[in-house]
């Protein structure tokens, strides 16, 4: 029953979310600050899991991977194929849920206990548009650019691993990347890391902006946020993988 | 002027507005005093429409506002200001920022024409050479003057604070309140202000509605309320050894 409530709530805060801005020119402004903050803000921590992730995957394909009939090309192309299907878009994306999801909860739940979005009502600001809509926007359109960002440097972790522990030669690496390629791979990728975008920050923005209380209940919104943001993407994932791969 | 006509509202079970009728008038500073639970700060978020009514009116200069669309209730919105309890400042903007924002959201004035706007403001609140700090590094008069500041950036018609000198010194709530009389005389706008201060329902209620157990318990001005014999009152506002004291 709480759920079906806080569905019902969720699908009107977006049909509010989605209506047109007062001032396109201010969201404009707005959407490439929030660029800078959720995406640009980003990069450090993806960049750094991806490279040791990447690393990671190489060596315990390596390990795995020790019958003389499989090719040595094999682990880069079982490393390119976790990463592009798994890794980055979705696992990812769970990294984001945990960071931007708990900032943007925070960020609108402090606006609401301090009064910031009753004061953006009385101004005759939709406040659901002003502080969601930009954040949705720019996740959908940066976590790509993220996500790509991402399977290039977990491929060259791996390159990296494989070399300096000497269980493959770049050759072989670099073979095993190029190898059966489906250009679909990438399309899969990029369509689960939109889906996942929005609900990372529609998610949280519900949560920030039905927050009540004080400082505690912020807290607990940005804790809410972070789960609930975590097990959609999971099920959404699973749902996707089957509409897209099945 | 701003009427009430018939106002309840309650949450769940709780009956916290009753059947309240009320007139805020033109270029006076009206005030809602009231113990705290007493129903004035609900009263004053219907009058704002943060919350809805369960039964009666409220009229904006004749204008129905509990019967208006989202689309007319924004409209209206745009005529008012509203000063919070804690100032509700924009953390992620500069005092400077504060102030134009109505101003870059309603008119298409330019960014000249807009800083001009906010520095006389800012002036008219008494705050100078803050334009570029953060509400984090002012104190919370300051708050609550650029809050004013920002509430006054679009001339608006009606005004309305919520307790605008809590947790305030004396000296800092009575320029507060001065202030708040000040533009509200100066621009003619209609003035409701919700607080329980009695410094401020002596200096500057114009007019003064007091509320008690969710209703309208009596209605006055300053003079009128030192000699009034209602008994409810009195026990609100000679709460104090201090205040019987000065009354005899």
């Amino acid at each position: 029953m709480l759920i079906l409530q806080h569905l019902g709530r969720y699908f009107l805060l977006m049909i509010q979310v989605f209506k047109t801005p007062e001032k396109k020119s201010i969201y404009l402004k707005q959407i490439l600050y929030e660029i800078d903050k959720l995406g640009l803000g980003s990069i450090g921590i993806v960049a750094f899991l991806s490279v040791f992730v990447g690393a990671v995957l190489t060596i315990q394909m390596a390990f795995n991977i020790d019958s003389p009939l499989v090719p040595l090309y094999t682990i880069g192309y079982a490393t390119r194929k976790s990463i592009i299907l798994e890794f980055s878009p979705t696992i990812m994306s769970l990294i984001l849920a945990g960071k931007v999801g708990s900032q943007i909860a925070g960020e609108i739940g402090t606006m609401r206990v301090t009064e910031q979005i009753d004061a953006l009502e009385i101004m005759g600001i939709n406040p659901a548009t002003y502080l969601i809509f930009p954040k949705v926007i720019a996740a959908v359109v940066f976590f790509p650019f993220l996500i790509m960002m991402s399977m290039i440097l977990a491929m060259i972790g791996g390159w990296l691993s494989g070399l300096a522990s000497g269980l493959i030669g770049t050759y072989e690496y670099v073979y095993g990347l190029q190898a059966f390629y489906q250009f679909y791979d990438i399309t899969y990728a990029l369509i689960k890391t939109v889906v996942f975008a929005f609900i990372i920050t529609s998610v949280s923005g519900y949560f920030g902006f039905y927050t009540k209380g004080g400082a505690l209940e912020v807290g607990e919104s940005s804790t809410r946020a972070v789960v609930v943001s975590s097990v959609s993407i999971i099920i959404f994932n699973l749902i996707l993988t089957n509409l897209l791969l099945a | 002027m701003i009427e009430a006509k018939n106002v309840s509202k309650s949450f769940g079970e709780h009956l916290v507005l009753d059947n309240v009728s009320v007139k805020f008038e033109k270029g006076k500073t009206n005030l809602i005093i009231g113990q705290s639970g007493s129903g004035k700060t609900v009263l004053m978020k219907c009058l704002i429409g943060l919350y809805e009514v369960d039964h009666g009116k409220i009229y904006f200069d004749g204008r129905n506002f509990s019967k208006m669309s989202m689309e007319e209730m924004k409209h209206i919105r745009q005529e008012l200001g509203m000063l919070f309890q804690g100032g509700a400042l924009f953390d992620s903007m500069t005092v400077e920022q504060n102030v134009i924002f109505p101003l870059s959201m309603f008119t298409n004035q330019s960014m000249e024409e807009k800083r001009e706007r906010a520095n006389f403001c800012l002036s008219r609140v008494n705050i100078i050479n803050a334009n570029n700090l953060y509400p984090s590094e002012i104190s919370g008069g300051m708050k609550k003057r650029v809050a004013i500041a920002r509430a006054i950036s679009l001339n608006p018609r009606y005004l309305f604070c919520d307790e605008p000198n809590s947790g305030l010194d004396p000296i800092t709530a009575n320029l507060i309140d001065n202030l708040i009389s000040e533009i509200t005389h100066e621009y003619n706008m209609t003035t409701v202000i919700n607080t329980h201060d009695m410094n401020s329902v002596i200096e500057i209620g114009d007019n003064i509605a007091f509320i008690n157990k969710g209703k309208l318990w009596w209605e006055g001005n300053s003079s009128t309320i030192m000699t009034t014999d209602n008994k409810e009152l009195n026990d609100f506002v000679f709460a104090t050894e201090l205040t019987r004291k000065l009354r005899k």
